[in-house]
Order: structure tokens, then sequence, then C-alpha cells
């Protein structure tokens, strides 16, 4: 099945809307039915497209939310106001039963094995957490003993994607910090500046086996040189960069 | 700016399989990196680029029913067997 997941041609599938969770004021997470729909792995994700009357198509990438072994896909989209496309799949009118293009999974690079040996750093910034989220689930459903941290930069406590979902799963080897960038509630005792290279510094005080970095490109571009700058060696760094496309 | 993983589905519609996680060197300054990790710029087209010395290392243009590969700025690409 691993193997299926990156063979093959792709093709457009239709993707059920099966139920549509909101996770922030937002963040949407859509439970998707999807035929044939071939497995994968943690990390990976899928296109979208979405056909207008007209018949005008826009695409768009969407990394898997749930872990490969639930049979229901998960994606969470967050959404951007003056956005093409997250605008409907994470807006008001999104119902159970409606119906879009996708096609997948793709991509081999950012994926994490639950076999691969040592201590894995996680470094989300926004809806980075994404592609993350599928493995800390993965590690969860697997009860993988990898060692495995959090570093989780969100605007604001109400911000944080899985918020529930990450404080349950703590312990056991996994330990998600959080760092809220605009504000933070009260008596809070958790981090309240950038992921810079001091924030790194102490949440990894020497370099994991591997660390996934991912968000808005000036997110993962901040981190990753922090990391290397912090001698982590660049080749146990893989980065998944969301955009904007511009710039 | 992206980076190769947001052409993951593109690029295996080129090459008929994940080249993601396949390895490129840059036949500019032989900087040898996993496609995933290289600059992706999406215009009228998508251009790869070195993200050591910012050469393009491939293009690709879709018109109508076809893909348009420009492999130019691609020494190799080493991709593991199946
Ligand atoms: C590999 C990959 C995986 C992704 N996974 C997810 C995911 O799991 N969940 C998710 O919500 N998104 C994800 N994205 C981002 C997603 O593909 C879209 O870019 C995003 O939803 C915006 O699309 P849009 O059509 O609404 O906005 P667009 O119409 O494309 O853009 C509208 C405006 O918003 C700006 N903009 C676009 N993207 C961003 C951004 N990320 N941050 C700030 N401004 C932006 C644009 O520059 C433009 O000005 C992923 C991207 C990639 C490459
Ligand atoms: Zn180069």
């Amino acid at each position: 099945m691993a193997g299926a997941a990156v063979l093959g041609r792709l093709t457009w599938r239709v993707a059920t809307v099966l139920d549509v969770r909101p996770e922030t004021a937002r963040a949407k997470t859509l439970v998707l039915g999807v035929d044939g729909w071939p497995g994968h792995r943690a990390g990976q994700h899928l296109d979208v497209r979405l056909t207008s009357e007209d018949g005008y198509q826009a695409q768009r990438s969407y990394s898997i939310a749930s872990a490969p072994r639930q049979d229901r896909l998960e994606l969470t989209v967050e959404r951007i106001d003056d956005g093409e496309v997250s605008p409907y799949l994470a807006g008001d009118d999104l119902r159970e039963g409606d119906r879009f293009e996708v096609r997948g999974p793709v991509g081999g690079y950012f994926v994490w094995r639950s076999d691969a040996a040592g201590d894995v750093l996680l470094v989300a910034g926004g809806s980075g957490i994404v592609p993350l989220m599928a493995m800390v689930r993965q590690r969860a459903e697997e009860t993988s003993p990898v060692p495995t941290r959090l570093l989780y930069s969100a605007r604001s406590w109400d911000d944080v994607i899985y918020r529930d979902e990450l404080e349950r799963l703590a312990g056991a080897g996994f330990e998600p910090l959080f760092t809220l960038t605009r504000s933070q509630p009260a008596g809070w005792t958790g981090y309240a500046r950038r992921v810079d290279a001091s924030l790194l510094g102490e949440v990894a005080p020497t370099p994991p086996a591997a660390t996934f970095v991912c968000g808005p490109t000036p997110f993962v571009e901040a981190a990753a040189s922090a990391l290397v700058g912090l001698r982590h060696p660049p080749e146990r760094i893989k980065t998944e960069r969301f955009g904007p496309t511009g710039g | 700016m992206l980076d190769g993983n947001a052409v993951a589905g593109l690029l295996q519609e080129v090459f008929g399989t994940d080249v993601t996680a396949a390895t490129g060197t840059c036949a500019s300054c032989t900087a040898v990196d996993a496609v995933g990790a290289v600059h992706v710029y999406v215009a009228a087209g998508v251009v790869l680029r070195c993200p050591h010395c910012g050469s393009v290392l491939m293009r690709v243009v879709r018109s109508d029913k076809r893909l348009w590969v420009d492999l130019r700025g691609l020494r190799s690409l080493q991709l593991e067997s199946i």
C-alpha cells in the first residue's frame, strides 16, 4: 500500500463531503469520501480542482490531516479572505453531499516513515500544522515510541487548530509546545514570541534525527535558516512552503 | 515562492511517478537537492530554481492538452528504483 501511494498515473476522482467540522474561526476540517482512494502516507497532500458552471477551473494543494489508516480522508482548510478557493472550502456554504475533484495523494519528500529511527521535531506555523498532524496522529495510532516534539506557532490560543486533540495526545513521548505571537490568554505559561534561533535553540538543544517545518513561506524560510544556523545538519531538515505564491 | 512539494502533482503528470523525493543536480553550481526542496515560482508556467544559486532547473508550461518541459538546468535526476 505504501508503494501504491506513490506509484501510478494520477487521475482526478470525485470527493464527496461527508462532514464539515469547524476547528477555529477561520479553519474547517472537511471529511471526504473518495471512491478508489489508494491510501496515503503522513505528510502527503492532494490537489483539489473546482470547476464553475462556465467551465472555469481553479486548482490548489491541501495536505491530508488524517492518519494513513483512517478510511475517511480529512483536510483542514484555513480561509484566506480574498482567496479564490479557500473561502469556498472553509466557508459557510459547503455542505454534506457537496462534491469536487481531487487527485493524489502526491509528494514523496515531505513524508514521515513511522519505522524511521530517532527523535523528531515538528515545526508548524499556522495551517502548516495540517501535514504534521497526520504524523502526530499516525504516531499515536501506532503507539509509536518515537520521541516527538512539536513547536506550533499561532497568532492566539483561539487560532490553534486541533488544540484539544494535541493537548490530549501529550505524553508518551509526544510534547506539544505552543508559541502565541499576537495575544496570549491570562496566565499563559507557553512561549509568546516568533520562531527564531533563540526559541529553536531552547526547544531543540541538540539536532533531532528528523525535522519537518511547514507553514507560510516566510515562516518556513526563517525557521529553516535558524536551524541551519544552530548547526542542525541541513539534510535532516525537510520543509514545505504553503505560499503565498508571489515574492 | 513555493517549493517542489507544491508541484508534486504536476511533476507526476510529467514523469509518471513521484519525483519530489528524487534528487536533482544543478547544472550551474552542481548542488544536489531533493526536488521537493527546490524553490518554485508560479506564473504563466512553473519555474523550479536551485535554492543555492538561483539558476533555473526546470520549466513546465501547460497549453491546451500539452505539457512543455525544459530540463536544461538540470544536469541529472536520480530516482529510487522501485
Ligand atoms: C503542498 C501544499 C499544501 C498545502 N496545504 C494546505 C492545508 O492543508 N491547509 C490550508 O489551508 N492551505 C494549504 N495550502 C495552501 C493552499 O494551497 C492555498 O494556497 C490557500 O488555501 C490559498 O488559496 P486561495 O485560492 O484561497 O487564495 P489565492 O486566491 O491563491 O490567494 C489570494 C490572496 O491570498 C494570498 N495568499 C495565498 N496563500 C496564502 C497564505 N498561505 N498565507 C497568506 N496569504 C496567502 C495570495 O498572495 C493572494 O494575495 C497548501 C499549499 C501547498 C503548496
Ligand atoms: Zn545551483
